[in-house]
């Protein structure tokens, strides 16, 4: 008995000590990494311009100024304004919020529901996978805009049906992805002795199956906030999504286009709002993932 | 290589098919049909039953399905409710316009990527090799619809180098041959209508191709740079060939597999960024055709742009296949 309290102790020590070194190795990393601490940055500093929107923005986004239309940027309208006078920097710090919402709403709504699939395709194969794995290659048939424009076309315009049609097109990619992972992950001993132990399906699938796919899930889903962000901000700008007057960058960028040679501010500055998020959500996606799982390196 | 081509070619079969249900059940989620559409305000109810009947709308959905697939696959895709004109007509003004716009994006891409990513790969670290990795980076992560807003800001507006939207200047005509601008210019022998259409065609391409280029320039860089620390490729300098034909016949081609891949994978985005692209440069291609056909409302028109853009995007990317198959006979026995 005493041999076994041992091996229990020593068993218990070991994934310590293994954790420890992992730490070590992945602090490393860290700093190393010092493109995923810029992005990291600018994410919190996005996030904290949508947090404190009302303290940061000078003025109230939609609020119209008949007496100072199209004024290019100078102290009092750092951004300047547009052409109903709105101020154009609170309009954007404002944006932050709408953006960051529906990014990650979006990623929510995609991830979870990809995760479902992929799990139940993945493990329970046969008919159930033949039919989800149809699905996900005639979703991926079309081009990812053009399904974003169907959803929209059934659902009607708006900014929250432009969301769920983002969502609906990265579904397929996460199922996808979750599927795989699954494959490779009850092919493995430890699954089929949890299988022989008696062990329910529900639970081989939660603690066995899930964990494996938890670093691949948060790298995909960062990976994609961005490209989610763009995409709505892309279906704003083309009117199927936001409306005016909300302060949507991309609503911004498109009404911005008519006046682009008079105010080209207009344009500019939600533009590079859109581009400064999605860099820094790009550098903490491909941070994250060379950090937790460098084998997907090209293949997310 | 045949028998490849066969298979691949009846995998493409259920997808297809696939893709038709969705598009066909997705429009039938959305409340009221065709024909109330067509009729507008104007019709009775007896006119609408009569018009619902003409159009098979009161058969059972299976029936409709089944007539709407026989239809599509003989290329009718009923009439628009905006122009009143058959879907396909509509289609076939519009696509040659976004074909040319992606080839001459996918052009752009490729020459450039390539050269930024070979010339990245023989300076590793150095300025340039930085200079255009931040480059691509941004270009990477660029809204499609803001590099067009600003390529047209700076070279349109403030340097006035080239033209601000559309396919051809005002009073120039050419007779539409194959429907793509250049290509029709080209047909005529018209060189003032080529410069113009060209003239037309270099920032929408630009626009649409910059993403896809710093992807390409991202792979070819790092598949460069494994490729020039193989053997064959030290063998080759030590053997004395000069460091131009390394790099350009022995190290290029195995450089070249992985961005296949890519640009296989970038054309669901070359075709999504086509729809932005012509809204920006008032392009009448499909992209065009379809926004205007979303945001009236026109189904019909939206239906067969769907299927027809699935379609395409399909064979496009069973294109890619056969051209990574040719390229690497492994694949074909994988």
């Amino acid at each position: 008995m005493a041999g076994s309290a041992d091996s229990v102790r020593l068993t218990a020590e070991l994934p310590a000590a293994g954790e420890r070194r992992a730490a070590a190795l992945s602090w490393r990393r860290l700093r190393r990494s010092s493109n995923l601490a810029v992005g990291a940055l600018v994410v919190g500093l996005v996030v904290a311009a949508a947090v404190l929107a009302p303290q940061v923005a000078p003025y109230d986004p939609i609020d119209q100024e008949f007496t100072s239309q199209l004024k290019p940027p100078s102290a009092s309208h750092p951004f300047g304004t547009d052409e109903f006078g709105r101020d154009i920097f609170s309009r954007v710090v404002f944006g932050s919020r709408i953006a960051l919402n529906v990014g990650l709403l979006a990623d929510a709504i995609a991830t979870v529901l990809g995760v479902l699939f992929g799990l139940v395709a993945g493990y329970f194969g046969g008919r159930v996978d033949a039919l989800i794995t149809r699905l996900i290659d005639v979703m991926l048939a079309f081009p990812y805009l053009l399904l974003a424009m169907i959803v929209v076309a059934i659902l009607g315009p708006g900014l929250t049906n432009a969301m769920i049609a983002i969502a609906v097109v990265y579904t397929p990619q996460f199922a996808r992805v979750v599927r795989g992972v699954v494959l490779a992950t009850t092919q493995q001993d430890f699954i089929e002795a949890t299988r022989a132990l008696g062990a329910r399906p529900l639970r081989i699938l939660v603690r066995g199956i899930l964990p494996n796919i938890v670093s691949p899930i948060i790298v995909m889903a960062t990976l994609t906030i961005g490209f989610m962000i763009v995409e709505t901000a892309g279906l704003s700008f083309l009117g199927l999504g936001a409306s005016p007057p909300t302060p949507e960058w991309g609503s911004m960028l498109a009404t911005g286009r008519s006046y682009m040679l008079t105010a080209p501010w207009i344009a500019t500055f939600p533009g590079v709002a859109i581009l400064i998020t999605v860099v820094a959500f790009n550098l903490v996606g491909d941070g994250l993932r060379d950090l937790l799982d460098p084998r997907l390196r090209g293949r997310l | 290589m045949w028998k490849y081509v066969g298979r691949r070619m009846v995998q493409l079969v259920p997808v297809l098919l696939g893709v038709s249900v969705l598009v066909f059940f997705g429009m039938h989620l959305i409340p009221g049909d065709v024909a109330q559409l067509l009729l507008g305000d104007k019709g009775t109810e007896a006119d609408l039953a009569r018009l619902r009947h003409q159009l098979g709308l009161d058969r059972p959905v299976y029936v409709q399905y089944v007539r709407f697939l026989a239809d599509a696959l003989r290329g009718d895709f009923g009439i628009s409710i905006r122009t009143r004109q058959p879907v396909i007509w509509e289609i076939g003004q519009a696509l040659p316009v976004t074909v040319e716009l992606s080839l001459a994006a996918l052009l752009f891409a490729v020459v450039v990527g390539l050269s930024i990513g070979v010339l990245s790969a023989r300076r590793p670290h150095s300025a340039v090799d930085t200079g255009s990795m931040v480059f691509v980076l941004v270009g990477v992560s660029m809204p499609v619809f803001w590099t067009g807003i600003l390529l047209l800001l700076v070279f349109g507006g403030l340097l006035g180098w080239l033209p601000l939207g559309g396919i051809l200047d005002a009073g120039l005509n050419v007779r539409r041959v194959t429907g793509m601008p250049v290509l029709d210019a080209v047909l005529q022998g018209d060189w003032t209508a080529v410069r113009s259409a060209l003239a037309h065609l270099v920032l929408p391409a630009v626009t649409l191709g910059a993403a896809v280029m710093a992807t390409i320039a991202r792979m070819a860089r790092s598949t460069m740079l494994d490729v020039l620390n193989l053997d064959y490729v030290r063998t080759a300098r030590a053997k004395g060939v000069s460091e131009r034909a390394v790099v350009g016949r022995h190290a290029l081609w195995n450089a070249l597999l992985p961005v296949v891949t890519v640009i296989g994978l970038q054309l669901g985005l070359l075709l999504s960024g086509a729809v932005l692209t012509e809204t920006i440069f008032a392009l009448p291609g499909l992209g065009r055709l379809t926004i205007t056909s979303v945001l009236a409302r026109d189904y019909p028109v939206v239906q067969g742009v769907v299927v027809i853009g699935a379609v395409i995007f399909v064979l496009a990317n069973l294109v890619v296949d056969l051209l990574y198959a040719w390229l690497d006979p492994r694949i074909r026995y994988g």
